[in-house]
């Protein structure tokens, strides 16, 4: 579409509903199949939209679902509605204190305002492989609540991530919930290299230490977010950062592209897990 | 789909398609053109308004999404037409700009961030205005601005 004497960068044409729950979403997605996407913020998919690689014939809006917004205590654990937004995280004192890798990386993400639209579901559902909150969301094992025509289900972090742009969630389902175990005494460690401040991370890991247990999630490092076990094994072991992030690229096929070659990616696993492990005092 | 929505006090209710962005209905169904598009592509933080007052980057926010909410635009921010938003004078004071074009974006930004860090440091400028970017490389006079004004009782 051309105005005014300058092209516009728009969508393709869709239709466009707005749930009021996620059951009315779910019933949406039901009668819609493929065609639908849901729409919570839309800092990943709009732009997609826009460059028309994605082309959904209808638009399922759950940005307004007000009750899959929050972060609360339930025990042991810390649950967050698919819909907080990033800034919401990034400021939660709750998170703050008890699980403080989350709101670390919820404060890399994009700029301020795209934290300001952007929800955790949303990101997670996307399942882009360069993003940062699934490198915490694999590291932390948080567990994924998905909700469906049939009721919820619980999926692991390490089951969530199925490939490239693809996760656990199915056609009619909706990602409802993410809940974290508590680790008021951990240690964590963020690393994102990129070359401006807001672009995808060229390679990004998170890390958190525990009572001796570690756990390492990579992201951009393979077709999707993975946990890099043989350091947490040996960090689990006694091994130095050093030693422990020697493995941090094993048994991943990083992609190759303009910012970084495969060899690059894996040199740059190795230095970013030393680094963040280093960050958790290790 | 019929929207309405508050812009700078006042109520603009339109027929829009849903595929319309915030930015070209903001510019050309509402005629606010001091918001400005640079990139497209949520990078460069021309577009930056604020959506129930927070900075937002209209070109990736659909219409229909801020359907009922409450925005401000460069326009609104003054308080009259004779005198200037603290952060615009801060602004003019610091000679923040050369050409202009990322200016309205950049003002809207740093109000928003003075809202959420009242007395920042240098870095913590600098990282909060990430969001946007100004080719002509004038950042230096910029956080200049940002940091007068936070130190001038700040942006509201």
């Amino acid at each position: 579409m051309c105005g005014a004497g300058r092209c516009q960068v728009i969508p393709a044409a869709f239709d466009y509903k707005r749930a009021g729950s996620a059951a009315e979403a779910i019933a949406l997605l039901g009668e819609h199949g493929e065609d639908a996407k849901l729409l919570a913020g839309g800092h990943s998919l709009l732009p997609l939209m826009k460059y028309r690689l994605a082309s959904p014939s209808i638009l399922i809006d759950i940005g307004r679902i007000a009750d899959l917004s929050y972060i609360r205590e339930d025990g042991d654990n810390i649950r967050i509605g698919a819909l907080t937004r990033h800034r919401d995280i990034e400021i939660s004192e709750l998170l703050k204190s008890q699980v403080g890798l989350l709101p670390e990386v919820a404060g890399h993400v994009g700029d301020p305002q795209v934290r300001h639209r952007g929800t955790i579901g949303g990101s997670l559902a996307h399942g882009d492989p360069a993003s940062d909150l699934p490198s915490a969301i694999l590291a932390l094992r948080a567990t994924l609540v998905i909700t469906g025509p049939n009721g919820t289900r619980e999926v692991s972090s390490d089951d969530f991530f199925t490939g490239f742009l693809e996760t656990a969630v199915g056609p009619d389902e909706l990602l409802t919930e993410i809940v974290v175990r508590k680790v008021p005494n951990a240690t964590f460690g963020f690393q994102k290299f990129n070359r401006r401040a807001q672009d995808w991370a060229i390679v990004g890991c998170s890390v958190v230490v525990d009572n001796g247990s570690c756990g390492v999630g990579l992201v951009n490092m393979d077709s999707r977010p993975v946990r890099a076990a043989g350091v947490e094994s040996a960090i689990a072991g006694g091994a130095s950062a050093t030693d422990g992030a020697a493995s941090a690229a094993d048994g991943c096929e990083p992609p190759t592209d303009l910012n970084a070659s495969v060899e690059y990616r894996q040199h740059l696993a190795r230095v970013l897990v030393r680094r963040a492990l280093e960050t958790a005092g290790k | 789909m019929q929207v309405t929505m508050n812009i700078n006090g006042a109520s603009q209710s339109h027929d829009v398609e849903p595929r319309t962005l915030l930015v070209h209905y903001i510019r050309d169904v509402c005629g606010l053109t001091g918001t400005n598009i640079g990139c497209d592509s949520s990078s460069c933080g021309a577009c930056t308004i604020h959506l129930n007052g927070e900075a937002v980057k209209s070109c990736t926010v659909l219409a229909v999404q801020a359907d009922g909410q409450e925005l401000t635009t460069i326009e609104g921010l003054a308080p009259s037409a004779e005198k200037l938003h603290p952060m615009q004078q801060a602004f003019h004071e610091c000679h923040a700009l050369q050409c202009g074009y990322c200016t309205p974006g950049m003002v809207m930004a740093a109000v928003s961030f003075l809202d959420e860090v009242p007395n920042p440091t240098e870095r913590q400028v600098r990282e909060g205005l990430e969001g946007n970017l100004c080719r002509c490389t004038g950042y230096h006079n910029i956080v200049k601005a940002v940091l007068q004004c936070a130190a001038q009782g700040g942006a509201k």
